[in-house]
């Protein structure tokens, strides 16, 4: 290639050239524009509606996720990511009723209630009015419904000839299989009681690592010892044939607490009495499994190629996935096999006003699909909402002001923008809590020493959770007075429930004791004015805390200042969570923030929190505070054995009672979730237990379309304008173009 | 030029070797098996035999280095070095921590994040080169010095800024697209345009103040002076001379990042929700699944040193003067 100019004449010749290219080019750009505008906006569809046009009138329900599901077999799924699907597709034997409160479990895949039986050290049963010491085991009998069938699936077809068509496929076949799809045939079967039994047997199975693993060896009869015994049998296996994972046929395998009755009934035992129990059999890690599954997901190359139960699952319920990529949309549809279920007849006084009652006695589920698409940030999410793209949403903090305001008797209401496109709030105290947390095993803030309770205590009171829930959390949340949350037995609501150690009651209200009230507190603890007496120094503690970014910053500052207020130097160990993790394991931590989110509705998942067995340094257990009183232990054991009532309700009083003398967590706040919905979506109303809501839910799909269009209609003149003034801009350059090529030229 | 082309790969390896070995003490001396395991368990019921389980599994189990309990050879296969990091270089990504395919997911990754880079490079490219040659064209005149400053105010604007901005006027304020999706076929189209606009408009502040900076380097040059002194046009100056021969720069921009177009850029895919490679590493660091990120860090190095080697063999192609020997 050269660099030298061209001739006159070649430029001559090729100066018309570059001024009709020129000429094509200013044509062009408005006529691209046009096709483009028509590619997108050639129906009536709104131009923005990022689905597909075909999917218009239909019953679908729309919705997001930001988080993809990290597992969808029940056995390993423990995250509220995942039980948005498995919830839908997976049907434990229990679940909780949809709308009755306080929660209440109701049968699912069982035709009723769990029969349950006490049973001595032989095995001989028990009366129901044995005591504790007599009881050595409890005994569930499921009885599951007849007809549930699982949804179409290529494991479960058979051939002609009555055999399995994809079980044990050969290495060719298998390696052209790329999703569920690529099945010609699928088939289904009736849900037998064995298959309940197989999906226990894979709790127990150390190669899934199901979370509660550990927990359920401490309950079911058998489980530790089949997990040892499917270990070893696992790594022989492994040795022996050479493959990285080989199948193991669970139904080898017996396990002690488990008996299949026959076909519809299965019995669990139990160690000792444990009315909790129950609750997990309303979970998915106790739905039914098909052995038919597992085999034909252990082929060869199938799990490289993400054909697992992690990324299909197969259930008996309401619906099935359709669509798994998660990294873009996650999509179910009704399960044709599903074996029916319908809408609750009863509910709490207020719900037919509310209109919650309006499909009582209807078939489930009322949708076709449900559609969740991939978004991450809150911004778009929140825009597409509004647009009516998505059916509900939260509300993030940076939507907040727009969505949500305070009357003057401090109740959430909508903003008028919300209302005017009929947009619905709903509000619940969830079952959790966030609270500060005192090391017990620390020097300074632990221990069983008078100065450290004291210390405890004024700290409690100068750290405003008020003030915290307003700032970081625009007011959604209750400040907690005690380890139990709203909605949850054991919780005392009005003055009754007030904590004493930190609030005074005036008048009938409850007040914050002032920070005068806590330094006389540190005073007496021997801290006069911030000093510590042993090193004369100002008393300096440490907040350790797996945080980080400008939120945590604001976060850290706010809490360093309410340390402040009591002349407390309060040193910051930011770490990451690993670290964090490991100063809960060795007990190094000083004062640390965490959060519990309950399991099941009961107050034991919230007590055993402070059980001193539970203690995370000498027993790795959940007790971060490692907070250990005889008294309460003792009060612990016999409340958490027994069913709802009077007597239990005096013990857990006194359970709090010990809690708030002795301070080992300051009680934070309890968080209040803010959910909002179109007016075209029915039947919403916050369950914060049951996580298979989807099938109640209905979509009236007209409204929704009319009001899609309305909010939507393409403004296309702000695109001209731009056009009209890019022209206005260029064509003065032009113009000197031109005028400097001629003056060039002469 | 073979000769040249061996000799560069060669030295790519002990650069790939330093970033494998960087990202590997990054990842398993700082970051232990232990963590990585308790990230991906949770914090709940989390037992230590649950975590042992975990990392026997994924082979996490092994000694980091040198096995001192092996024989032979295998005291250095049998490690966690050889086992996750050895293996990159034959492109063998293995599994993510969740069990997935990670060679598979990049190849389905990496088709959205081309679908956004491609446009935006050749589109960018396109109008950054036009402004730049039009400011240059007027240069010294009101239409250079404004030029300039709307460069410098364009470029100082942050590319979230565009991104909400973009999302805002024409999906929120317009409604003329969807604010963010994707879907695949031709259907991606409509979820392209504005992704695909505001990268250019992104990218115009900062390209052309670039590409000017080129031409006013070249159009001070002697062949500029006999070029205009022969009488050609200004335009033929720039187009034909000027342009040819600041193009070694400007391919040195160019085409080393051609290859990095595949890992997708993090923030436009993210808020877009568009599925492709810059998200992928995002949710990895989100998921704490380092054996993702690492594979991403490793295929990065790979592409960034291929892309340096695409530059020097291009500059072959621009200027007959340039010799790969």
């Amino acid at each position: 290639m050269d660099n030298f100019p061209l001739s006159e004449l070649e430029l001559a010749a090729k100066l018309p050239e570059i001024s009709q290219t020129e000429k094509r080019s200013l044509k062009i750009t408005p006529l691209l524009t046009l096709l483009l505008f028509l590619l997108v906006g050639c129906s009536d569809t709104p131009w923005n509606n990022p689905y597909s046009e075909h999917d218009e009138g239909q019953t679908i329900f729309y919705s997001s996720f930001s988080e993809r599901p990290k597992h969808l077999d029940p056995a390993r799924s423990y995250s509220s990511p995942e039980y948005t699907f498995i919830g839908q597709i997976y049907e434990p034997p229990l679940q909780y009723h949809f709308l009755k409160r306080p929660y209440e479990l109701t049968p699912l895949a069982a035709s009723g209630m769990p029969t349950l039986r006490y049973l001595d050290q032989q095995g001989e049963p028990l009366s129901m009015s044995a005591s504790d010491a007599e009881i050595a085991f409890s005994e569930y009998l499921i009885t599951i419904q007849p007809n549930m069938r699982y949804q179409p699936h290529p494991a479960l077809a058979r051939g002609k000839d009555g055999r399995y068509r994809y079980h044990l496929l050969d290495a060719a076949f298998a390696d052209e299989i790329y999703s569920l799809s690529d099945f010609k045939h699928t088939g289904s079967r009736e849900v037998t009681a064995a298959d309940f039994v197989h999906q226990i047997k894979r709790i127990a199975y150390p190669r899934l690592h199901s979370p509660i693993a550990g927990l359920m060896k401490e309950h079911i009869v058998g489980l530790a010892d089949l997990s040892k015994q499917l270990d070893s049998a696992y790594q022989a296996k492994k040795k022996s044939s050479g493959e990285d994972h080989p199948y193991l046929d669970l139904r080898q395998y017996e396990m002690a607490g488990l008996q299949v009755v026959d076909d519809h009934r299965f019995t669990i035992r139990i160690n000792g009495k444990s009315p909790q129990f129950i609750y997990w059999l309303a979970m998915p890690f106790f739905a039914p499994m098909p052995w038919e599954a597992e085999l034909f997901y252990a082929q060869p190359g199938f799990a490289k190629r993400n054909l697992s139960l992690d990324w299909y699952p197969i259930g008996s319920g309401p619906f099935m996935l359709s669509v798994n990529n998660p990294n873009l949309r996650m999509e179910m549809v009704r399960n044709p096999n599903f074996h029916g279920e319908s809408y609750p007849a009863e509910g709490m006084p207020g719900d037919a006003e509310k209109g919650l009652l309006d499909d009582a006695g209807r078939a489930l589920p009322f949708i076709d699909r449900a559609i969740y698409s991939l978004e991450k940030e809150s911004i778009p999410y929140w825009n597409k909402f509004l647009q009516g793209y998505y059916d509900n949403s939260g509300v993030s903090s940076d939507s907040f002001d727009q969505a949500v305001q305070f009357d003057t008797g401090g109740d959430a209401e909508l903003t008028d923008e919300m209302q005017q496109r009929g947009i619905r709030l709903s509000t619940a105290v969830q079952t959790s809590i966030w609270f500060l947390g005192f090391n017990m095993r620390d020097q300074m803030v632990g221990g069983e020493s008078e100065r450290a309770r004291l210390l405890r205590q004024a700290i409690s009171i100068a750290v405003d959770f008020e003030e915290y829930v307003s700032i970081f959390n625009n007011g959604r949340g209750v400040v907690a007075q005690g380890p139990i949350p709203p909605g949850i037995f054991g919780y005392q609501s009005g003055l009754k429930g007030i904590n004493p150690a930190v609030y005074r009651i005036e008048n009938g209200i409850a007040k914050r004791r002032s920070i005068d009230e806590a330094k006389a507190l540190l005073e007496q603890a021997g801290y006069i004015n911030g000093i510590d007496p042993e090193t004369g120094k100002t008393v300096l503690l440490y907040y350790d805390v797996a945080a980080s970014g400008p939120d945590g910053k604001a976060r850290l500052n706010w809490m360093r200042k309410q340390f402040d207020k009591l002349g407390v130097q309060l040193v910051i160990r930011a770490t990451d969570f690993n670290r964090f993790q490991e100063k809960m394991i060795k007990g190094t931590a000083q004062v640390f923030m965490a959060g519990w989110n309950a399991d099941y509705p009961d107050p034991e998942n919230f007590l055993f929190l402070l059980h001193g067995p539970q203690g995370r340094v000498e027993r790795g257990g959940m007790n971060a505070v490692n907070y250990a009183n005889p008294e309460y232990d003792k009060l612990f054991e016999q409340m958490k054995n027994m069913h709802n009532g009077p007597e239990r309700m005096a013990i857990i009083d006194q359970m709090v009672k010990i809690l708030r003398h002795d301070a080992p967590w300051s009680w934070g706040f309890n968080p209040k979730g803010f959910s909002l919905h179109h007016a075209w979506y029915k039947n919403a109303t916050p369950n914060l237990m049951a996580n298979n809501t989807l099938k109640y839910k209905r979509i009236d799909s007209l409204l929704r379309e009319q009001r899609r269009q309305d909010w939507n209609p393409p403004i296309i003149w702000p695109v001209w304008l731009l056009l009209i003034v890019l022209i206005a801009a260029i064509m003065p350059a032009i113009y000197m173009f031109r005028q400097r090529e001629r003056r060039a030229a002469s | 030029m073979m000769t040249y082309i061996i000799r560069r790969l060669l030295y790519a390896i002990p650069i790939l070797m330093g970033v494998n070995i960087l990202t590997f003490m990054l990842f398993f001396v700082i970051n232990s098996p232990d963590d990585m395991a308790r990230l991906n368990l949770g914090a709940k019921h989390v037992t230590p035999e649950a975590i042992e389980k975990w990392k026997e599994e994924r082979g996490y189990d092994k000694p980091l280095l040198i096995n001192s309990q092996a024989e032979g050879l295998d005291r250095l296969t049998d490690t966690i070095f050889y086992e996750k990091s050895v293996k990159l270089f034959m492109f063998d990504f293995g599994s993510s921590d969740s069990g997935r395919d990670i060679g598979h997911d990049i190849s389905q990754r990496m088709w959205p994040s081309l679908a956004i880079a491609i446009p935006v490079l050749m589109v960018g490219l396109s109008i950054n080169i036009t402004f730049a040659l039009l400011i240059v064209f007027f240069r010294t005149t009101y239409i250079d010095l404004w030029g300039v400053v709307l460069c410098v105010t364009m470029m100082s604007i942050s590319g979230l800024f565009y991104i909400i901005g973009g999302q805002y006027l024409a999906g929120k304020l317009l409604h003329l697209v969807p604010i963010s999706g994707y879907d695949t076929g031709f259907s991606a189209i409509k979820f392209l345009i504005l992704p695909v606009i505001v990268g250019v408009i992104g990218g115009i502040g900062g390209g052309t103040r670039w590409y000017r900076t080129l031409f006013l380097e070249e159009i001070n040059k002697d062949y500029v002076r006999s070029a205009r002194a022969k009488g050609l046009s200004e335009s033929m100056v720039m187009f034909r001379h000027v342009l040819q021969n600041a193009m070694i720069p400007i391919l040195t921009g160019v085409v080393v990042v051609l290859p990095l177009l595949f890992m997708g850029s993090l923030i436009t895919e993210s808020f877009f929700s568009i599925p492709g490679l810059g998200s992928y590493v995002i949710d990895a660091i989100n998921m704490q699944d380092f054996a993702i990120v690492r594979s991403m860090v490793f295929l990065g190095a790979v592409l960034y040193v291929v892309g340096l080697l695409l530059t020097d063999i291009s500059y072959t192609l621009v200027d007959p003067r340039v010799r790969l020997d």
